[in-house]
């Protein structure tokens, strides 16, 4: 079974080599969405610093939630995900393959690039560290339950725009424990507590949505 | 014993459902409209105004039982939802599309009420205190859910797959609550409190239950008639909708 699941993988991941500009756009949509806030608010160093964690967090979530059509959509529009439905291995495991390789192709290159930001917004070096760990954390948070409202909008006109309405909501715990944990690290206070919560949600959402995509899937493709 | 017990599973064939509906929702209609004006009398003349807000608390009539009912429908949506998706109950997926507008109504109310209280009482029509936040991000859960619906022309699939966008939206709800409540408590010092209001007046506890009650009736009238029309779409070609078209015109 592990073989089947790893040789999904490795397919996506190739496929994603082979067009990197999918995951380079969302890359390049992060950096100039934080590069364009100091533009919108003013360059003040210490109003910047206590914005970044806020800023960092809301531009890596849109930057998740726009790559998320790449997740199902080009395997729908093939044919692959209808003969996944097909293979003996259950459906759950094989979305959660799916959607780790959607967070290494676009999670886990925001989690890199996001220490580049965090300079130019004016952090400094403790609250750079958490805040790459609190990305590392709630990335995948973002991804799994986004996997959910892509199956969901599968085939569907407009799909994009659908799912910001139906993921957005679904965000905010996430990015409260997120920027909190930065924030509390500025504030020299313990982020232990944030940290604890985002990997608690972080167990929770790797068990229970991949129920809710197979299913979601599932229903779209009958 | 059993010939006498009600068959409730009678009403979710629709054509029972249709006809006892019908029924219903003019006796629901007559008890909104009295309950509501008894509520409003007793909320706007009888009550006395409050020690401290005056009479601007007298909103708090209508925004109570709306959040109250926002909150509730959400749950009684995504329970039909649930069962609509497991047992694949037609009438369920037709009551859990009916609730939706009602329930993001009653959020909005209470949003829009909160905010016409919240000038006079805290100087500002918005704060970002837990509870108006994760009443907000309800009504975009709503929005969400009716999007979806409206997004998808199959019927059955449509059915389906909002019920399951319901059912992620019930776990979360209380985990985004939560979590709001928190980054409020660290984002600022509790100043402003909407819990520990002092003891009510029986007057004004009594009014508020009335008020209560008349949204529920109101409620139910509305999501009844609402289903009942969506039973009439569903079912179009059915030869029960004939006869009861015909009988009625």
């Amino acid at each position: 079974m592990f073989r089947s699941l790893f040789a999904l993988l490795r397919r996506d991941l190739t496929l994603a080599l082979r067009r990197p500009q999918d995951a380079l756009t969302v890359v390049g949509f992060f950096v100039v969405v934080v590069s364009l806030f100091p533009l919108g608010i003013g360059p003040d160093p210490e109003f910047l610093r206590s914005l970044a964690p806020g800023v960092l967090w809301v531009a890596a979530l849109l930057a998740v939630m726009l790559s998320l059509e790449r997740l199902f959509s080009d395997d729908y529009r093939d044919g692959t995900l209808e003969q996944m439905l097909l293979v003996p291995e259950p459906l759950g495991l094989l979305v959660l393959t799916k959607t780790f390789a959607h967070w290494l192709i676009t999670g886990l290159p925001l989690v890199l690039i996001s220490p580049l930001l965090a300079v130019q917004l004016n952090l400094r070096v403790d609250e750079i560290v958490m805040l790459m760990f609190a990305l590392l954390l709630g990335t995948p948070i973002l991804s799994l339950i986004g996997s959910i409202g892509a199956a969901l909008t599968l085939g569907l006109r407009g799909g994009g725009v659908l799912i910001a309405l139906l993921i957005l909501p679904l965000y905010v715990p996430p990015l409260i424990l997120g920027a909190g944990a930065v924030d509390a690290v500025m504030h020299g206070a313990s982020a232990q507590a944030h940290l604890s919560l985002l990997g608690a949600m972080m167990v929770f959402a790797l068990f229970a949505t991949p129920w809710a995509t197979a299913a979601a899937v599932r229903i779209m493709l009958d | 014993m059993s010939e006498r017990s009600i068959q409730w599973f009678r009403f979710t064939a629709p054509a029972n459902f249709y006809d006892l509906a019908g029924r219903l929702i003019p006796w629901f209609a007559a008890l909104t409209i009295a309950l509501f004006a008894v509520g409003l009398y007793l909320g706007l003349v009888v009550a006395p105004p409050d020690y401290q807000q005056g009479d601007s608390y007298r909103i708090m009539y209508i925004h109570v039982p709306t959040a109250w009912m926002g909150m509730f429908l959400y749950v009684l949506m995504a329970v039909y939802a649930a069962i609509g998706l497991i047992w694949r109950i037609k009438m369920a997926e037709i009551m859990a599309k009916a609730i939706a507008p009602t329930g993001a109504l009653m959020t909005f109310f209470a949003l829009w009420t909160g905010a016409l209280w919240g000038r006079p009482t805290w100087g500002v029509y918005w704060v970002w205190d837990a509870r108006l936040t994760s009443m907000l991000i309800l009504l975009f859960l709503y929005l969400g859910y009716m999007a979806l619906h409206a997004a998808i022309d199959d019927r059955q699939r449509a059915s389906n797959a909002s019920a399951v966008l319901a059912m992620v939206g019930v776990v979360n709800v209380p985990i985004i609550y939560f979590s709001v409540q928190w980054w409020n408590t660290l984002h600022q010092g509790a100043s402003i409190t909407v819990t520990d209001a002092p003891t009510m007046a029986t007057i004004m506890f009594v009014t508020l239950l009335i008020m209560t009650l008349a949204a529920w009736m109101y409620s139910i009238a509305v999501v009844l008639a609402r289903a009942r029309i969506e039973v009439l779409e569903r079912e179009r070609k059915a030869t029960w909708v004939r006869e009861r078209l015909e009988t009625e015109s």
